[in-house]
């Protein structure tokens, strides 16, 4: 067992955030039950299912499968930080509901999180590419059609935008 | 023309996505409560052993430990789980006394102030076990000198009837053919992302064990306080938490049982969380995993007059609902086919595994995939197109009601249709191009095909035939709507959802009776000591039965206002229209009292209401299942399901030949679930069932050593297909209404899994039959394949040798 425990001090959704842990406290579980940031979910806590998966200065990465401390200083953005602003939704969060791209909902933050990653470095990627962005992302409801759709709509979206449409 | 409905069958956002894609579901895992302590569990590691001593002096001495509890106290204070079929010493509690019957089982619990701690102290619990001999194979578990695995029980073998459903010897006399064939089902699972999680709290004062658990079962509330002895009214349980997937499995009892009883000896909060290796192993969660051995007599002509079944399911080491999965499928015993008679042998048997959960359609996939493998033999059999074979034993469109041999009614079909049109979606003939070519190119390739059904409604008549002692006949479900002062409209449901996008299916429906916009609607989930029986989201039920009954309860509702326009218009009810939530009067449409009149009226002007008349307004129903409450006859014919929907898939797959991986090109699913609600719901689930029945040929299996160890307990070894090897789908929709529902709705929770493991072993036996090859069980691994190839090749070579 550890007593021994250590500071943190990690920007998550763009606040500073500091707190005193366990170094062996997985970064999921600082969020979770430290921080109460109940949006992102574990799912295999072996780096499989992706339902962790945040951004780690801007990449997606399993929180399950990194501890607290390894992210010390640096920056985190979890599901309850996509919303632009309270009350709005993202692009890639207003397809997901378009396209009914979730239905219960639990792999659905890492899933918004991988396409959300996706979409920063590539504006217009085709379906092979949204495929292999999800393809760490396990979901057992959707079999994937409908996020893939959700990812086209955000895409199709974009080229409505640049037309001028 | 007005279209038939206003709300049902368009394009809505669901009511749930907007939480979920923020962030804001609330899970089991999420829910936080004052004090709360947390439990680790030991579980055995052998499959069959008994328990010599259990030390947990080291455990409690560390900081933050709160107790360590076993069997011996815990199952003196509790009542057993109880098995779905009449074998009372088939018992089962949530920690192991003296034995243990598989490994994962659970020996201890430790409740510590963090998961941590409690984990850290099971480590130092230290178990002697002296194992005894174990039983893994189901087949040598049904012989006399198989070890026992409830030796009280007297044999592993928990449940057998054979059925007899006409007159089948004279069928198979009078065939022109008979083909026996022997297919197996592996043992797969759901496994949903989000593992079983409760938490408990007991309050001492008001002696009430509160619940948050991502549960889905059937009379949960009820079995748990049984199991714990509290009054049924001791047991609250909270349905408005969200449940992170299920598909049939999420039915934590055990898990309830344990922490309930932790929460209260306690007298603080206490949480469960599984980890994924106790999800797999000791959650009891694994899925059917079944031997068909088959035999169907046939006429030259392709007509399939009688089958012969044998279905042995390995049910593991304990019994919940297990046995009736095999019972279930006696309400499709024939597929969609016109088989005449039927002989059913169903034996369920005990090993020493983890015990089998109900699973995604009840047992009826491993059936279809059964059924859909003998027809693809007869075809390959008699030299005719699989296309042919299904056409000529389909039952007609014209032919509805159509009563089975085992004495279910379906109520509705044009299986043709929809078959053909799922063809015409792959354009077949240019499928099979296809096909050639990728065989030119070196692959094997191959199509597949299958014509399956979902029963839906979810009855209970299993129960009944699979149990002389237990006499349920009805399986109802219930919806309360209730309009406030200021008009708006609150429906309420008394189950959990898991998915189902239920909130968004009521609102719907009620929005569509009482004709107010449905987004405007809020729809909540009762907990059970305010909610109205419910049977839960299982057998492809709710948007029949919840939705029945949200249209029933919003039907009353529609009539009391009608009636107060009525009496306030001075005309007969007859002489009035409803319409967007207005009373008019039909031969004079300037006469009407709008909505905010009449619920004025109803919540405040007792003076302005009919006589006799209930002031407020709030309506319940229960639906009992359309065509339940009948008991099955002696020998075993019963109508199962109401509704049956009906699926075709059409898949083109691949197999390299030097790796045995097999790629799918091209997926079609033509489907008929009647009227569909919630369309993009609807598609959701068969796209999610496809990929589902994926898993369950190619990739998904709980693989056992010798020993019994899991040695498949992780996602690394156990596989699920991932947006890599699901390919796009085509879902092709067809309506035919069922006459038993409200709108014409069918089931659809188990689309596309109950046909789409049958299609696609299917298209791979089309791809090895180049080869003369065939492989007649799941999952169909690269690895399975290969074997297969090369050892048809070496068989192959040798016999041209002898030759």
């Amino acid at each position: 067992m550890s007593t021994y425990t250590q500071q943190v001090q990690i920007n998550v959704n763009g606040a500073l955030r500091t707190a005193i842990v366990e170094p062996r406290t997985t970064l999921v579980d600082f969020l979770r039950e430290h921080l109460g940031l109940t949006g992102t979910h574990v799912g295999c806590e072996h780096g499989i299912c992706g339902a962790c998966t945040i951004l780690l200065n801007g990449d997606p990465v399993r929180s399950c499968c990194m501890l607290a401390v390894q992210a010390d200083g640096m920056a985190v953005t979890t599901v309850e930080g996509l919303s632009p602003e309270r009350g709005k939704l993202s692009a890639i969060q207003d397809a997901f509901c378009e396209k009914h791209a979730l239905q219960c909902g639990y792999c659905t933050p890492g899933m918004l999180m991988a396409c959300h990653a996706l979409l920063q470095r590539n504006r217009q990627p085709d379906e092979a590419a949204i495929r292999e962005a999800i393809s760490g992302n396990l979901c057992r409801c959707t079999g994937y059609q409908q996020i893939v759709d959700a990812v086209k709509h955000v895409v199709s979206g974009e080229k409505k935008h640049e037309a001028g449409v | 023309m007005k279209p038939a409905f206003k709300y049902i069958g368009r394009h809505r956002r669901a009511v749930e996505h907007r939480r979920f894609v923020t962030g804001q579901g609330r899970y089991a895992a999420d829910i936080r409560l004052h004090g709360m302590s947390h439990v680790a569990i030991v579980a055995s590691p052998y499959a069959s052993a008994r328990i010599l001593s259990i030390d947990a002096s080291e455990a409690l001495k560390l900081p933050g430990v709160l107790a360590v509890i076993t069997g011996e106290e815990l199952n003196a204070a509790i009542d057993p789980m109880l098995p779905g079929v009449d074998a009372p010493s088939v018992t089962r509690y949530p920690l192991a006394h003296e034995v243990v019957r598989y490994t994962g089982e659970w020996v201890a619990a430790v409740v510590a102030e963090s998961r941590a701690i409690a984990e850290d102290a099971a480590e130092l619990i230290y178990v002697e076990y002296e194992t005894t001999p174990h039983v893994l194979d189901a087949e040598k578990a049904m012989d006399a000198s198989a070890p026992l695995v409830h030796p009280k029980h007297g044999s592993n073998i928990i449940f057998r009837r054979k059925f007899t459903w006409g007159p089948v010897d004279d069928h198979f006399g009078q065939s022109a053919h008979t083909l026996s064939y022997r297919v197996k089902w592996a043992r797969s699972s759901t496994v949903p992302i989000e593992t079983f999680a409760v938490a408990c709290e007991w309050n001492d004062a008001q002696q009430v064990l509160d619940v948050w658990a991502s549960i889905q079962m059937p009379k949960y509330p009820d079995l748990l306080a049984k199991c714990l002895r509290l009054p049924g009214n001791g047991v609250r349980v909270h349905y408005d938490v969200d449940v992170g997937g299920s598909y049939g499995v999420k039915r934590g009892l055990k898990h309830t049982i344990l922490v309930g009883y932790l929460a209260r000896k306690l007298n603080r909060p206490v949480r469960f969380i599984e980890d994924r290796l106790e999800n797999m192993r000791g959650g009891d969660m694994q899925g059917p995993d079944r031997i068909f051995d088959v035999t169907l007599a046939f006429d030259t002509d392709g007509t399939i007059n009688a089958m012969r079944m044998r279905a042995v399911d390995d049910i593991g080491a304990y019994s919940g609902r297990s046995p009736l999965q095999l019972g279930k499928p006696v309400g499709a015993i024939v597929g969609p086919y016109r088989i005449k008679s039927v002989e059913y042998d169903a034996v369920s048997v005990m090993t020493n595994k983890t015990p089998q959960e109900a699973v995604r359609g009840f047992g009826q996939a491993p059936t279809n995939y059964a059924i859909e493998t003998g027809v693809d033999k007869v075809a390959r059999f008699l030299g005719m197109s699989r296309i042919y074979i299904r056409n000529r034993n389909l039952i007609r469109s014209d032919e509805f009601p159509y009563l089975i041999p085992s004495g279910t009614y379906y109520d509705s079909g044009d299986y043709a249709t929809v078959f053909r049109k799922a063809l015409d979606a792959a354009v077949y003939d240019e499928l099979v191009r296809q096909r050639d070519f990728l065989r030119q190119q070196g692959q094997l390739a191959g199509v597949g095909i299958s014509t399956c059904l979902e029963p839906s409604g979810g009855n209970s008549s299993f129960e009944p035939l699979f149990n002389p002692k237990n006499e349920t006949t009805t399986w109802m479900d219930s919806c309360l709507v209730r309009v406030d002062l200021a008009g708006s409209v609150t429906a309420l449901m008394g189950t959990s959802t898991s998915g189902q996008a239920h909130e968004t299916l009521v609102s719907t429906v009620v929005g569509e009776i009482l004709e107010r916009e449905p987004d405007t609607i809020r729809v909540m989930h009762a907990d059970s000591l305010h909610a109205l029986p419910s049977n839960s989201p299982v057998g492809s039920r709710m948007a029949i039965m919840l939705g029945g009954a949200a249209a029933g309860a919003a039907k009353k509702i529609r009539a009391k206002l009608l009636a107060v326009g009525a009496h306030n218009l001075g005309v007969p009810v007859e002489a009035l229209i409803y319409e967007n939530g207005e009373v008019i009067v039909k031969d004079d449409r300037s006469r009407r009292i709008p909505w905010d009149q009449l619920i004025e009226i109803v919540h405040r002007k007792y003076h302005q209401m009919p006589p006799g008349m209930e002031p407020g307004l709030q309506e319940k129903f229960v639906w009992e299942v359309p065509t339940g409450g009948k008991m099955p006859t002696e020998d075993g014919r019963v109508q199962m399901y109401p509704c049956h929907s009906f699926e075709s898939h059409v898949v083109l797959a691949s197999v390299d030949p030097g790796t045995g991986k097999v790629t799918l090109h091209r997926y079609v699913c033509g489907h008929d679930c009647g009227v569909m609600i919630s369309p993009d719901v609807v598609h959701g689930m068969t796209y999610g069932g496809v990929a589902h029945g994926l898993g369950a040929a190619l990739m998904e299996k709980f693989a056992y050593s010798e020993d019994g160890q899991l040695l498949s307990g992780t996602f690394m070894d156990y596989l699920m297909p991932s947006a890599m090897e699901v390919p796009p789908v085509t879902i092709v929709d067809h309506c035919t209404p069922s006459p038993l529902t409200e709108f014409g709705q069918k089931g659809s929770g188990e689309a596309g899994y109950l046909g789409s493991a049958a299609a696609i072993a299917g298209a791979i036996n089309d791809a090895l039959a180049e080869r003369g090859a065939c492989i007649d069980q799941l999952p169909m691994t690269p690895f399975a394949i290969w074997r297969t190839l090369q050892s048809t090749a070496a068989r192959t070579q040798s016999g041209d040798n002898h030759d």
